[in-house]
């Protein structure tokens, strides 16, 4: 999933205090499994800029909204009946959901409220770990299902370094060293030999490609 | 081109090779490079001059280098590849060889948060096995990445490090097994002090007839004190400092310790002169590179070969 964290109340009420009538709009997908843009973060945040409003004398006009996905026209489109009648909208989506939304309402204001951090997984209950960095190359094959790039501090296709100690890293003690557990699951599934190969560099075009990447396929197409 | 790497000779006519590190100043005078290069000539073969070490800003490896070079001694031009992308690496590769110098170390380099631009980009385009194989190539197939063709490859000296002490204990000498394969002609290792465990792994490399394609230099930092000893033993991962040493630290004064701390490092030394396949030594007195020549003397290796 995408996961996000909400950004400091301090930093909302900046951005939106030029705005009388707001339309609060969360995302059911990604920022809802996180806990930072579902249904339920979209009331919490709304009341909470309500009763600041209400404490500092400021008339503050809040509808909330949450959509099954903010980054999808056809959910998008639920916000067409209203979304003139305000004069910006505060977004809990992921950086797709923003962007989307003002795609679709050219005039609209729309902010975020959430900063978006990464491709992750729900590790347990409040602890989300980055898994994916969308590389476009996909080489989990090779590394016994650890992402090097996205777990190893450096990103060594050819780890560890000198730091790994004790099965962590180096850089940060509360992470587990990538290539440790790289190596620890290609032993103990007898396939170190996968390691003998020296990876070569890497396709960074995949991932930084020419400006934003596109993936286009013609028979998804109408 | 000019001239040729000293460290090659040296390792090829089979001497036992001292080699030094220099870490460049954090500012633009030259002539505290031109100082430590003159301390360390005639005591060493061959100098490392590291590359932002611990992602802290300094002076140039690749200019400090050149000083170097003009006062008479061979460079190790060390490159990290957290710092430049592939375009920036194989442009600097070319530029030390037009330069004259003749020995490279390819090391990934501490991570940026260590250093005093925690908030840099680390870049690591490739990692230092790639980087192992790129200067190879530029040299003996004259190609960079991509195949394009160079109208004059660079001539260095590749080398490597590895840390014998770090983890996975298992991995480490295949690991060292894959820098050689890469193309890694000479291997300067962590700073060594739990004997030991280090003898067990030269045996490994024995076994594996490693040591027949590399020549492996034993590293070796002074103490300066006790303090300094558990604050490496503690802080720094993949550092291995028995007890024992801590120990004999602690139970001298602190104004000798000093001493005690080069009476360690020269042991050490000699332990690794007798030591089967070890091909020479690499000192990182770091910043103490005065006390370079008095280990050197002190460990019987004054008189470098000539070549």
């Amino acid at each position: 999933m995408i996961t996000a964290e909400r950004k400091p109340l301090s930093e909302i009420k900046e951005m939106i205090a030029p705005y009388r009538k707001i339309l609060v709009v969360g995302c059911g997908t990604c920022v809802a499994e996180c806990a930072a843009g579902g249904e339920k973060e979209v009331g919490l945040l709304a009341s909470a800029l309500r009763m600041d409003a209400q404490r500092a004398g400021r008339d503050l006009d809040i509808k909330e909204v949450t959509l099954d996905r903010q980054c999808v026209y056809e959910f998008i489109d639920q916000l067409t009946e209203f979304i003139e009648q305000y004069d910006a909208v505060l977004s809990l989506g992921c950086g797709a959901g923003v962007q989307a939304v003002a795609e679709v309402f050219p005039k609209a204001i729309v902010v975020p409220a959430l900063n978006t951090t990464f491709v992750g997984e729900t590790k347990e209950a409040g602890l989300w770990v980055e898994k994916c960095r969308g590389c476009g190359d996909c080489k989990l094959g090779f590394f016994a299902a650890v992402c090097p790039i996205t777990s190893c501090a450096k990103g060594l296709f050819n780890g560890p370094c000198g730091g790994s100690q004790d099965g962590r890293c180096e850089v940060d003690s509360d992470t587990p060293c990538a290539w440790q557990l790289i190596i620890t699951r290609l032993e103990e599934s007898g396939r170190l030999d996968c390691l003998k190969k020296v990876h070569p560099a890497a396709d960074w075009s995949k991932q930084q490609g020419r400006g934003p990447r596109r993936i286009t396929r013609d028979d998804q197409r109408i | 081109m000019k001239g040729e790497s000293r460290l090659k000779k040296v390792l090829q006519e089979g001497s036992f090779a001292v080699t030094a590190e220099c870490g460049p100043p954090k500012g633009a005078d030259p002539r505290v490079i031109e100082k430590k290069g003159k301390m360390l000539k005639g005591f060493v073969d061959s100098v490392n001059v590291t590359d932002n070490q611990t992602g802290v800003v300094r002076l140039s490896s690749l200019a400090a280098c050149v000083l170097l070079l003009h006062g008479g001694l061979d460079p190790i031009l060390q490159m990290v590849t957290r710092d430049r992308n592939r375009i920036a690496l194989q442009s600097d590769i070319l530029g030390a060889s037009a330069l004259g110098i003749r020995n490279i170390l390819c090391l990934s380099g501490d991570h940026q948060s260590f250093g005093n631009q925690p908030q840099a980009k680390g870049v690591f385009d490739i990692d230092s096995m790639q980087l192992i194989q790129l200067v190879r190539q530029m040299r003996d197939a004259g190609v960079i990445l991509g195949g394009e063709k160079l109208t004059e490859p660079p001539d260095l000296y590749v080398g490597a490090v590895e840390n014998p002490f770090a983890d996975p204990l298992s991995y480490r000498v295949l690991r060292l097994e894959k820098k050689v394969a890469a193309g890694a002609e000479f291997i300067q290792t962590q700073c060594i002090y739990n004997l030991v465990r280090f003898k067990e792994w030269m045996e490994q490399v024995r076994d594996r007839g490693i040591h027949e394609k590399i020549s492996i230099l034993g590293g070796i930092t002074p103490l300066k004190s006790a303090r300094m000893a558990a604050y490496m033993s503690d802080q720094v991962a993949g550092m291995d400092i028995p007890d024992e040493i801590i120990k004999r630290m602690k139970s001298v004064p602190t104004d000798k310790q000093r001493a005690e701390g080069i009476r360690i490092a020269v042991e050490t030394i000699q332990a690794l002169k007798g030591m089967k396949s070890v091909r020479g030594v690499h000192i990182m007195a770091i910043e103490w590179e005065e006390v370079v020549p008095q280990l050197v003397e002190a460990a019987g290796l004054t008189s470098r070969p000539e070549v």
